[in-house]
């Protein structure tokens, strides 16, 4: 991490110099002691937070730079636990973390349900979405609480939306949509857009298309890639002729798993940036962002497991954080207390973006600003500025009440 | 700090000095006698100063990495910086600029406070859920008192019995007892808590809640909260208003609260607890600082990369003055 580097080479600057060093500051080691543990203290409460996370299908090539870690997600979970108990002790509140990871073929409604069994009451999802209905519905009649922090399907906010199920991670229309205020503010209005062969890739796409229209952009061309899973040794050739579509200010690409959205950048036909799942992207984080007290939880993070934090991390750390935070009010684990305390309009949850997040009451969806960042910097967070509402500008972002088709039976 | 830095401050004075010499000879002479305002300038790496008395910056002071909170000695001879970066707090003449000497702070310091009597220093360290105590004669630790996370805004009792350290993400306000150097009382408030502010009689606290908009004041008495206060502007949406920074007049009577983003200062009478009026200062204010008669009032705009003057009397913004990048934190000295 750029500011640890820093503080190193400050030590050593201080030391070449060759300036008395304060005695005391000599004696300090270069590595900052490792925090306290909690005091000892009898918890009177527990909040047993289970989570399941089913590993994704591989996409056919995976860069260096972008290999997913073997502990992809469930690091932020655990940064979570760790903050919960940091403030909890104060309370004599006490967190645990169960997780569950099944494999790609698996099944994981046991995983989930093996959880419950032993007691945990909180579940943090991130499986596919027909899945997360499997055991949303199975789990129905028991006293949990769900929290999605993984599916960005719309149709879980919408049609096939679950009265036990919360949703922190953001749904594509929210991504899209984050995106597209900003094209429109830089006047980028005609779009030509890329879509993968996925269903997700689909989904991604029908929601671009979605979000066009919300803010009056126009979709001047469309293309399916079918160019083969694995087309970086022939890119330089095919994506010019892939490209050539006319004018355009913009290339926007649905590409989820990672399969081709990478190697359009510079090999398109004409001089265009590209946006969407690859170029620039919509994410809930990233390891870029640093305003408004985000470098505080990236060094937390960057401590505990020694490398950046990603999206689903930061999504799973949100989970865990809602629950956290709402429990710091209630003082109770009882899932119905959290579960009022979460949807009350007091529940405010500082998610390190400028404002605060919070649950929409339609849906159970967690509006939050989103970081509209390229590889190596965070460009804006929308909504942006001009995109004004009644109730909050982030409700301009996704599904607002009266384009909910969301009713909890 | 460095040799170059040193080396640097020093020439920048004397090139300050001429500059003045040359061009304003009435204020220069002025300059020996009035207030000065020492800003940090967070990513600039710089603390501004200007003359309370021109109100023209007169100094740059170039100083560790990522400088944040800033205060002076009782006396108004030493400003202490803390250098997040560097994990240092740097100490500087108020009158020649120069380094004194640098203290321990433990990991990412942020914000501090002196106790009334100058001596020690309490250090907020945000990414270590610590407050570390250090005697400022010596550079010795004290105590490094476990808190919540991310801890932030410190306030001292005006007779130093009682300091308080906010949590950002606990949302808490830890109250410590200064002769233990244990927490005694945690007080949970709004999301993002950033300042704590005794009241000079001791019997107000003050604690803004950045991220929930509001301001608790507490009774020192019992440690409860008497009232939130809550600020409604009219055409700014509730989102933007952020409160931060609190500072109280030493007759107790009026409250002033930077409110982040919304771009005001409000004006609360202490006693009924009502907010008295709001003052159009730069973008996203966010610390205070009272010159030491309190005839003006500065706030820091972090992202107009200026400070406005408030004329306390009239509760009128006079003027803004133009310093570093990222104005965080400011102190005057007579």
């Amino acid at each position: 991490m750029r500011r640890m580097v820093h503080a190193a080479t400050a030590v050593a600057v201080l030391a070449m110099a060759g300036l008395p060093l304060p005695a005391a500051a000599q004696q300090e080691a270069p590595v900052p002691a490792a925090p306290k543990p909690a005091a000892a203290i009898p918890a009177s409460q527990t909040f047993r937070i289970g989570l399941v996370r089913q590993i994704p299908p591989q996409p056919p090539w995976i860069a260096p730079l972008t290999a997913p870690p073997e502990n992809l997600g469930v690091a932020g979970a655990e940064l979570g636990i760790r903050d919960a108990l940091t403030s909890g002790r104060f309370l004599k509140l006490d967190y645990t973390l169960a997780t569950e990871v099944v494999p790609t073929e698996g099944d994981p409604l046991p995983a989930a349900q093996k959880l419950v069994d032993a007691g945990n009451n909180y579940i943090l999802l991130d499986v596919p979405a027909d899945q997360l209905l499997r055991i949303a519905d199975a789990l129905k009649a028991k006293d949990v609480l769900l929290v999605n922090v993984g599916a960005p399907d719309d149709s879980l906010r919408q049609a096939d939306c679950r009265a036990n199920v919360f949703h922190v991670a953001p749904n594509r229309g929210m991504l899209t949509d984050a995106l597209a205020q900003f094209l429109m503010t830089k006047r980028w209005r005609n779009w030509f857009l890329f879509v993968g062969r996925t269903d997700g890739d689909k989904l991604y796409a029908e929601a671009v298309r979605n979000s066009a229209r919300k803010f009056g952009a126009k979709i001047v061309a469309e293309k399916v890639w079918d160019y083969g899973p694995d087309a970086r040794a022939t890119a330089q050739s095919e994506v010019p002729r892939a490209t050539q579509v006319g004018e355009y200010d913009i290339l926007i690409i649905a590409d989820e798993q990672g399969e081709f959205g990478d190697i359009l950048p510079y090999n398109t036909w004409l001089a265009r940036p590209t946006a969407g799942t690859q170029g620039l992207m919509s994410l809930s984080w990233h390891p870029t962002m640093e305003n408004w007290g985000a470098s505080q939880l990236q060094s937390r993070f960057f401590k505990q497991h020694q490398r950046m934090m990603l999206p689903l991390d930061f999504q799973m750390w949100e989970g865990v954080f809602s629950i956290a935070s709402a429990g710091m009010k209630t003082r109770s684990s009882e899932v119905e207390k959290i579960r009022a305390q979460i949807l009350s309009p007091e529940y405010d949850l500082p998610v390190f973006k400028g404002v605060a997040a919070s649950f929409r009451p339609w849906d159970h969806q967690l509006r939050q600003p989103i970081l509209l960042t390229h590889a190596t910097n965070t460009v804006t967070l929308s909504p942006q500025q001009a995109y004004l509402h009644q109730r909050t500008p982030l409700d301009t972002l996704g599904f607002d009440q009266p384009e909910s088709k969301c009713t909890f039976n | 700090m460095t040799r170059r830095n040193l080396l640097s401050a020093g020439l920048a004075t004397m090139a300050g000095l001429m500059v003045l010499g040359e061009t304003l000879p009435a204020q220069a002479q002025s300059a020996q006698t009035s207030p000065r305002a020492f800003i940090s300038n967070e990513r600039d790496h710089t603390v501004s100063v200007v003359d309370m008395g021109s109100l023209k910056v007169i100094e740059t002071i170039k100083t560790g990495r990522r400088p944040r909170g800033i205060t002076a000695s009782p006396d108004g001879k030493l400003i202490y910086v803390a250098a997040s970066d560097d994990n240092r707090v740097e100490v500087y003449d108020s009158n020649t600029f120069k380094l004194v000497k640098t203290l321990r702070s433990g990991p990412d310091p942020e914000l501090f406070v002196l106790a009334p009597s100058g001596n020690p220093l309490y250090i907020a360290n945000e990414d270590d859920n610590m407050v570390t105590v250090v005697n400022v004669e010596n550079n010795e630790l004290i105590a490094e008192i476990p808190v919540g996370v991310e801890p932030e805004g410190m306030g001292v009792s005006p007779d130093g019995r009682y300091m308080v350290n906010t949590s950002e993400t606990t949302n808490m306000a830890h109250v410590v007892d200064t002769k233990t150097n244990e927490v005694i009382e945690n007080i949970l408030v709004d999301s993002r808590p950033r300042i704590a502010e005794f009241r000079k009689d001791g019997k107000q606290l003050w604690v803004s809640a950045e991220v929930g908009g509001t301001v608790a004041v507490i009774d020192p008495a019992t440690w409860k909260i008497v009232k939130k206060i809550s600020f409604d502007i009219p055409g700014v949406n509730k989102d933007a208003i952020q409160p931060v920074g609190v500072r109280i007049t030493k007759d107790g009577k009026k409250a002033f609260v930077a409110l982040g983003p919304a771009n005001r200062v409000a004006v609360v009478d202490t006693g009924t607890l009502e907010v008295e009026k709001y003052m159009l200062v730069g973008q996203r204010v966010w610390q205070l600082a009272f010159t030491p008669d309190e005839k003006l009032l500065i706030s820091t705009n972090g992202n107009s990369n200026d400070i406005s003057i408030i004329d306390v009397a009239s509760e009128k913004v006079t003027k803004s003055v133009a310093v570093g990048r990222s104005p965080w934190g400011a102190v005057v000295v007579p």
